[in-house]
């Protein structure tokens, strides 16, 4: 407010003709962002009604009672669901989720970086058609690949005969810690690879040539340039494979066993099966406060990049 | 470790070569990464496609070429209903997730207001929300809001087509109007200006100008709305009420049960399906980059 006696820069309007126009512009401009705000408007209101308020009820549904038959009890408000948070069982099926989760983002990069460095260094029409290949399993329907992985490590199908023809009789793949991690792999890496190669193929690799010109070792050159002019994709890869792995429920549901249940499994049955609404809701609030924590870390960092 | 030793084992020429040398190696160890990586994530699909072709019940034993199962699917009624009603749904929610997804788009990146940034915020939230959290969102805003219209005005609401509906635009418009704001960050704002200085009006600049470079956008979020909205599983199976199950819904309490070669038919179909969704894409994207 302040800055209006004392205009700091010279394209201000002339002072004498300054008042008027100041007041044209400045109801132009209102009635632009009221014009902006109105088109934005339903949208607006559908996400409050069918997003905010939906959470706002999870939310509220968190601090109910559980009666005896199951029917949830609002008014009489209690901690008891978070308490229940820390039993041990959850917190196995949390540091599970967690783990499955690290492992297959850990894979993923590590498999998805050098893919994602070669297609990026293709030249440009092979480039175009490898990415394609990459784009089809990404748009195809999750659950219908997980299921062929049912009919592959399947007691019949033909991993189990490819191996039992070698000599190792009585595998048994499926229901397995390993046949849930290779779904969640299977399913989420192209969600690595897409963005890493957005951030590599961007890349300047004359800066790549320079550091080699300046007689820094192949893999020196990578570490202090590539690495870190790739960092942004590794990051946004990293959380589109972790957020989803952790809260993942097709795939488990599908590929894993009873030993193998993950979060999102155990929420579900809170729903469908033990009809204890208000510690499904507490465990969906955890859920939703992981993935907040991680999609600020990816905010954050990503910030720290642009400046 | 094989990489240094080659290199210093064939020193002599030490110019050009032992240089060229592990970047070669380097290089093959990158292109069998990457057929690697292509082979898994193609041979699953393939074997299943196989396989829905194979005359056995039995589905890991190879008897002979057959389209039955092709044949059972279609004569299905279950699975014809089902798949009817995810048409009806991606349909619905697919239009009206387009125009109000497209809307928010552009009022998030062509004007400035108050409030706006909660806003941004509100509309990125269903992207990077678990669907396991949503769906419970979902699921308790109904039961609260059925009986609130049951208490207030007496209408008997029922779980539904139209529940499954509003839920899948619930989570479409963030897609859409992520896509279509990509689009407009990258064109060039001045076109709009230049129609403006030509005495169009708004309506008229938006309508000739905005709309024709912003459509391969549209078309884009709203191809990536029909794609979630066929795929999605666990929302849908929170807000579907009896006789109103989708195909993904569907398949999926057929697999938990086991594989049959049933499923190997339908999971071929809705891959073809996908998979032709992702080629109407690119031609898409294709006229986007012209």
């Amino acid at each position: 407010m302040a800055t209006t006696l004392e205009p700091p820069t010279g394209e201000a309007a002339p002072p004498s003709a300054a008042p008027s126009q100041l007041g044209l512009e400045r109801d132009a401009e209102r009635a632009e962002s009221r014009r902006g705000f109105l088109i934005g408007l339903p949208s607006l209101l559908y996400l409050v009604l069918f997003f905010a308020i939906p959470l706002g009820i999870v939310f509220v549904y968190s601090f109910g009672n559980r009666s005896r038959t199951g029917r949830t009890i609002l008014g009489d408000w209690t901690l008891s669901s978070y308490e229940r948070l820390f039993s041990s069982l959850v917190m196995q099926i949390t540091g599970r989720s967690l783990g499955y989760a690290i492992l297959t983002t850990v894979v993923c990069l590590l498999v998805g970086y050098p893919f994602a460095y070669y297609l990026a260094t293709r030249p440009p029409k092979v480039r175009g058609i490898l990415l394609v290949l990459v784009m089809i399993p990404f748009w195809s329907n999750l659950l219908v690949r997980t299921y062929a992985w049912r009919v592959i490590l399947g007691s019949d199908g033909p991993l189990v005969q490819v191996l039992g023809a070698v000599g190792f009789t009585d595998v048994r793949l499926l229901f397995t810690p390993f046949a849930t991690i290779l779904g969640l792999i299977y399913g989420f890496l192209p969600f690595m690879i897409l963005p890493l190669y957005a951030s590599i193929e961007r890349l300047d690799f004359s800066l790549v040539e320079a550091a080699r010109d300046l007689y820094a070792s192949g893999w020196e050159a990578f570490r202090r340039v590539t690495w870190p002019l790739s960092r942004p994709g590794v990051i946004a890869g990293s959380i589109l494979v972790f957020i989803p792995s952790f809260g993942a429920y097709v795939i488990p549901e599908i590929l894993g066993g009873s030993r193998t249940t993950m979060l999102g499994s155990y929420v579900v049955l809170q729903f469908l099966s033990a009809r204890d609404q208000p510690f499904g809701a507490a465990l969906s609030m955890a859920i939703l406060a992981v993935m907040l924590a991680s999609a600020l870390l990816y905010f954050r960092s990503g910030a720290k990049d642009v400046g | 470790m094989s990489v240094v030793d080659t290199g210093s084992g064939a020193g002599e020429p030490v110019s050009e070569d032992s240089v060229a040398r592990p970047r070669r190696a380097v290089e093959r160890l990158l292109a069998g990464n990457a057929w690697m990586v292509f082979a898994f994530l193609y041979l699953p699909i393939l074997v299943l496609a196989v396989l829905s072709f194979n005359d056995n019940r039995v589905v890991g034993i190879w008897g002979g070429f057959t389209f039955r199962w092709y044949g059972e699917m279609f004569a299905d009624r279950n699975v014809m209903g089902a798949l009817r009603n995810s048409l009806y749904v991606a349909g619905i929610s697919t239009v009206v997730s387009t125009a109000l997804g497209t809307a928010a788009g552009i009022s998030l990146e062509r004007f400035r207001y108050r409030g706006q940034r909660a806003y941004d915020g509100l509309l990125y939230l269903p992207v990077i929300i678990p669907d396991v959290t949503m769906a419970v969102m979902l699921l308790l805003f109904f039961v609260q809001a059925f009986d609130l219209a049951g208490a207030l005005f007496g209408i008997d609401a029922r779980y539904g087509i139209g529940t499954i509906s509003l839920s899948h635009i619930a989570f479409n418009i963030s897609f859409v109007a992520v896509v279509v704001r990509a689009r407009l960050a990258g064109l060039d704002g001045r076109l709009e200006e230049a129609a403006a200085d030509l005495y169009a009006s708004r309506w008229k600049a938006f309508r000739k100008v905005t709309l024709p470079l912003i459509a391969p956008g549209v078309a884009g979020g709203a191809l990536l709305a029909l794609t979630l909205s066929l795929d999605d599983v666990v929302i849908t199976s929170f807000v579907a009420g009896p006789g109103s199950t989708t195909l993904p819904v569907y398949v999926f309490g057929l697999v938990r049960r086991g594989v049959t070669p049933l499923i190997n038919a339908v999971s071929v179909l809705m891959l073809v399906a996908s998979m032709m969704l992702v080629l109407v894409s690119l031609l898409v994207s294709r006229r986007q980059g012209e």
